[in-house]
C-alpha cells in the first residue's frame, strides 16, 4: 500500500508554489498551470475555475490559458467543488492529527468570481471525519449529483483503508439527516445514514453517470514523487452509486480492481484526480493533474483531455497536436481539398492507362510499372500552386491522392486563445499561407493569406476514437456555433452540430 | 484491390479475348442500368448503332414530379458534342466554349436543332425510368458515340413558393458542371462514376415559379449517366415541385 504522509504533500505544494513563478512553456495547457490535486473545473460568470491542494486557485477565460486566481478562505487538501442551484459547494479536507485522522469541511459561495456580488464564502461545517483508527482516511472528497435521482453523494478516502461514499443533502450540501422514532420511547432522533465502502488501494475518487451506469474513477499508484510518481486513473462501474464497482475484467474495486482510463504518456508522468468537464452537446472532457510535466521542469500541472466513450467505458482522448494532416470525412472518406485541378504525384502519365500494355511488375514499365525507379518525392506545393487562382478558392471533398491541395497544416494560431484543452488552430494548405475560413453564408473558403480573423480560427476536438469535430471560432453573421459538415460525398459546409452520424466527424490522418 | 482486379481483367482481355468480351459486355450493358454496367465499362462498345433506350421514354404528361428520392426525372438533352478531356481546367475550358447561340440561357424545345461545328444536333425531351439519366442509352438511341463527348442537359423546376437554403446535389459519369438560374454551382472532374450526391452546391434559394437547371456532362470512355436532386435545409430530398419542358409549364 502506498503511503503519503502529509509532509510529503506539503513539500509537493511548496514545489507547486515555486513553479507558479516560472514562465511555463505551452505544452499541456497554456499560462500558469501549476497545481496538484485539482478539483472539478467549474464555470462561473463565464470563466473557468479550479482549486488544488493548499487552496491553489487557477482561473481561465477560455479553458486554455490559465492564471492565478483568488484563494478561498478555507484551504486544505484536494478540494472538490459542485454547483447546485445558486450555490457552489466546496469540500476541503484536512489531516488535523496526521493521517489517517482526517476531516472534510464544506464552504459555499454563490459565485466563484471575486468580482461578482455573490462572491462570499460561508462556512458550511464538518461533513465527514475519520478518527485515525478506522480503516479510512477522510481526505480527497469527490462530490457527485446523480442526474437520474437528484441525490447528492460524496466519495472520499485515501490509502489508509477504504474509499467510502456517504449521501449528502442537495439542499444544504451537508450530510443527509434522517429522522427515526424509537418504538419504545417514542423519542424522535435525527442521524445521518452511514457510509458504504466501495473501493480500496486508491484515492482521489470521483463519480460520474453515463447511460445507466455509475462510474467510480479513482487514482492508483504513488503521488508526490515527481517523475517517479506512478499515479494513474482507474475505474469500475456499477448500476448503483453504492457499488459494487467492477472493472472490465469483473474485478471489484474493493478488491483492488480498476480499468485504466489514463496513465503516464509521452513526457507527462503520473495522471491523477479525475474531474468531469461536461461542455454539453455531447462534448465531454476531463481534468487531471500530471505529477511531472517534463517540459516544465517536472512541475505538477493541470491538463484537460477529451472524454470519449467506447463499449460502455470512458476512454481518454487526445488533444490535437500541430502537424500536417489529411482531413478526411468519416461520411464518405473523401478528403477536404482546395477546389483546384490536381496534378498526380510524379506527374501525369503519358497516354491512356486503360487498354495500354500491362506492366511487367515492380520496376518494369507499362501501366503497372510506375516510373521504374525509386521513391517518388512529395509534390512540390510551390510548383503546383503556380496554376492555382490567386484569390479566394472554394473547397470540396475528393479521393485522397496525396496531392498538395489535399494536405493541411494545422498549427496553433499565435495569441488567439483557445478552449478547454487546446488553442485555436489555423488551417492552411501545407507549404502555403492559404487559410481555411468560414464565410458569411456558412460555407467554406480558402483565403490567400491567414490574418487571424475569428472565422479563420478553428476549434478542433476529438469526439470519438479517431474522429474530430472541427468548428470555426466564429461564422460572420451566424447566431450560433456551426461545425464542419460533409454534405453529400463531395462537399463540405458549415452546419449546426449534430453528434449523430458521421457527417460531422473528421479523421485527421498523416498524409 | 477491385480496381487492380479490373485492370488485370482488362489486361488479359486486351491480349486475347477483347473482341468476344466486348460484344458480351456490350450486350450485358444493354440490359442493365448504368450503375450496374460500370464494372466493365471500359470493355463496352459505343458503336453508333441506333437502339431504343431501355431506360428513357418520351414525356407523355405535361408535368413530372421528382421521384420518391427526389431525383429529377425529366430533361432536355442535346445530342453529344466531341470533347475529349476530363481534367478540371480542360472541362472548364470545354464547357465555356461557344457551341451554339445562347447556350447558357436557352430553354430548348423538344426537336430544336443547333449547329455545332459542321453538325446539326437535336434537343430531345426525355423522362428517365430510373433515378439516373443514362446518356449512353441516349446517345446510342440516336446512333451516336458516348465516348469523349459533352452532353448538354436542361431541366425546368417549378416551385410553388420561394425555397431558401436548398442545395443542388448531383452525381455524374464522368465530369460535369452545373448551373441553376445562370449561376455556376458545381463542378466535378476526372474519370468518375455516378454517385448520388457526389457534388453538392452551396445553399441557394429556388425562386417561386420556374428555375432552370443546366448541366454539361463530359464523358471519357464507356458508360455515362447523371442524376440530380435538390436537398432541403435538413439534407432531405426536396419535393413538392413540378418538372416541365418549358418555363411556361408546358
Amino acid at each position: 500500500m502506498e503511503m503519503k504522509p502529509l509532509d510529503e504533500r506539503l513539500m509537493r505544494l511548496a514545489l507547486v508554489v515555486i513553479a507558479f513563478a516560472m514562465a511555463l512553456p505551452a505544452s499541456a495547457l497554456d499560462g500558469q498551470v501549476g497545481i496538484h490535486d485539482p478539483s472539478t473545473i467549474m464555470v462561473s460568470n463565464g470563466k473557468f475555475y479550479v482549486y488544488g491542494t493548499g487552496g491553489t486557485p487557477l482561473v481561465s477565460d477560455d479553458g486554455w490559458t490559465w492564471r492565478a486566481g483568488t484563494r478561498p478562505p478555507r484551504a486544505g487538501l484536494a478540494p472538490d467543488v459542485i454547483h447546485i442551484g445558486d450555490r457552489y459547494y466546496m469540500y476541503v479536507a484536512s489531516n488535523p492529527g496526521g493521517q489517517p485522522h482526517a476531516a472534510i469541511n464544506m464552504i459555499w459561495s454563490k459565485s466563484l468570481d471575486p468580482g461578482s456580488p455573490g462572491y462570499k464564502w460561508e462556512e458550511g461545517g464538518l461533513v465527514v471525519s475519520t478518527n485515525g483508527i478506522e480503516d479510512a482516511n477522510g481526505i480527497d472528497p469527490g462530490v457527485f449529483l446523480d442526474p437520474t435521482t437528484g441525490r447528492l453523494w460524496l466519495t472520499y478516502g485515501s490509502y489508509f483503508g477504504y474509499i467510502r461514499i456517504v449521501e449528502l443533502d442537495p439542499k444544504t450540501g451537508m450530510r443527509l439527516m434522517k429522522k427515526a422514532t424509537d418504538p419504545k420511547t417514542g423519542k424522535i432522533t435525527t442521524s445521518s445514514p452511514g457510509f458504504t465502502n466501495i473501493a480500496i488501494n486508491c484515492e482521489a475518487s470521483d463519480m460520474i453517470y453515463h447511460d445507466g451506469w455509475y462510474y467510480l474513477l479513482a487514482t492508483h499508484g504513488s503521488c508526490c514523487r515527481g517523475a517517479d510518481s506512478g499515479y494513474n486513473i482507474r475505474m469500475g462501474r456499477s448500476r448503483k452509486p453504492t457499488g459494487p464497482f467492477l472493472d472490465n475484467m469483473g474485478l471489484d474495486m474493493i478488491q483492488g480492481g480498476g480499468k485504466q482510463l489514463i496513465g503516464s504518456g509521452g513526457r507527462l508522468i503520473g495522471a491523477g484526480h479525475f474531474g468531469l468537464l461536461d461542455l454539453g452537446d455531447g462534448i465531454m472532457k476531463f481534468s487531471l493533474h500530471w505529477e511531472a510535466d517534463l517540459d516544465r521542469g517536472g512541475a505538477s500541472v493541470l491538463d484537460i483531455r477529451p472524454l470519449l466513450w467506447k463499449d460502455g467505458w470512458p476512454v481518454a482522448g487526445e488533444n490535437l497536436k500541430e502537424g500536417t494532416y489529411e482531413i478526411e470525412s468519416a461520411r464518405s472518406n473523401n478528403a477536404l481539398e482546395l477546389a483546384v485541378e490536381g496534378v498526380p504525384v510524379g506527374g501525369r502519365r503519358s497516354g491512356r492507362g486503360r487498354g495500354a500494355t500491362p506492366g511487367r511488375g515492380p520496376g518494369g514499365r507499362g501501366i503497372f510499372g510506375g516510373t521504374g525507379g525509386g521513391p517518388i518525392p512529395p509534390q512540390d506545393v510551390a510548383e503546383v500552386s503556380r496554376n492555382w487562382p490567386a484569390g479566394n478558392i472554394t473547397t470540396r471533398l475528393s479521393n485522397y491522392l496525396c496531392q498538395a491541395q489535399q494536405k493541411w497544416a494545422i498549427a496553433p494560431a499565435p495569441n488567439a486563445g483557445g478552449y478547454p484543452g487546446s488553442p485555436y488552430f489555423k488551417i492552411t494548405v501545407a507549404g502555403t499561407d492559404r487559410a481555411l475560413a468560414a464565410t458569411a453564408d456558412a460555407e467554406l473558403v480558402v483565403l490567400p493569406a491567414f490574418t487571424g480573423a475569428p472565422e479563420q480560427l478553428w476549434r478542433i476536438e476529438q469526439v470519438a476514437e479517431g474522429t474530430y469535430r472541427i468548428m470555426p471560432k466564429a461564422v460572420p453573421g451566424s447566431k450560433g456555433p456551426l461545425v464542419l459538415s460533409a454534405v453529400g460525398s463531395g462537399f463540405a459546409t458549415l452546419a449546426k452540430w449534430d453528434p449523430a452520424g458521421d457527417k460531422q466527424h473528421w479523421l485527421l490522418k498523416t498524409p | 484491390m477491385n480496381a487492380l482486379r479490373k485492370h488485370r481483367t482488362l489486361a488479359l482481355a486486351a491480349v486475347a479475348f477483347l473482341p468476344v468480351l466486348a460484344i458480351a459486355e456490350s450486350a450485358a450493358a444493354d440490359q442493365a442500368p448504368a450503375s450496374q454496367a460500370q464494372g466493365n465499362r471500359t470493355l463496352m462498345s459505343s458503336a453508333p448503332t441506333s437502339i431504343p433506350a431501355p431506360t428513357l421514354r418520351k414525356p407523355a404528361t405535361p408535368q413530372a414530379s421528382p421521384d420518391a428520392e427526389g431525383f429529377i426525372p425529366r430533361w432536355l438533352l442535346l445530342e453529344p458534342i466531341p470533347a475529349p478531356l476530363l481534367t478540371q481546367n480542360a472541362v472548364q475550358e470545354e464547357v465555356h466554349k461557344d457551341y451554339f447561340p445562347d447556350q447558357f440561357t436557352v430553354i430548348p424545345r423538344d426537336g430544336d436543332q443547333v449547329t455545332v461545328g459542321n453538325k446539326e444536333l437535336t434537343w430531345h425531351a426525355v423522362d428517365t425510368k430510373l433515378y439516373n439519366v443514362n446518356l449512353f442509352h441516349f446517345a446510342r438511341e440516336h446512333g451516336m458515340s458516348a465516348e469523349n463527348v459533352l452532353f448538354w442537359a436542361v431541366a425546368i423546376v417549378n416551385c410553388p413558393k420561394e425555397t431558401p437554403n436548398v442545395r443542388l446535389a448531383i452525381g455524374s459519369n464522368s465530369a460535369s458542371v452545373w448551373w441553376v438560374n445562370g449561376e455556376e454551382l458545381i463542378g466535378i472532374y476526372g474519370d468518375r462514376q455516378t454517385i448520388v450526391d457526389d457534388g453538392v452546391s452551396k445553399r441557394i434559394t429556388l425562386k417561386r415559379g420556374p428555375n432552370v437547371i443546366r448541366a454539361a456532362v463530359i464523358n471519357g470512355g464507356g458508360a455515362t449517366d447523371f442524376c440530380a436532386r435538390f436537398l432541403d435545409e435538413g439534407g432531405k430530398p426536396l419535393k413538392g415541385y413540378t418538372v416541365t419542358l418549358s418555363a411556361g409549364g408546358r
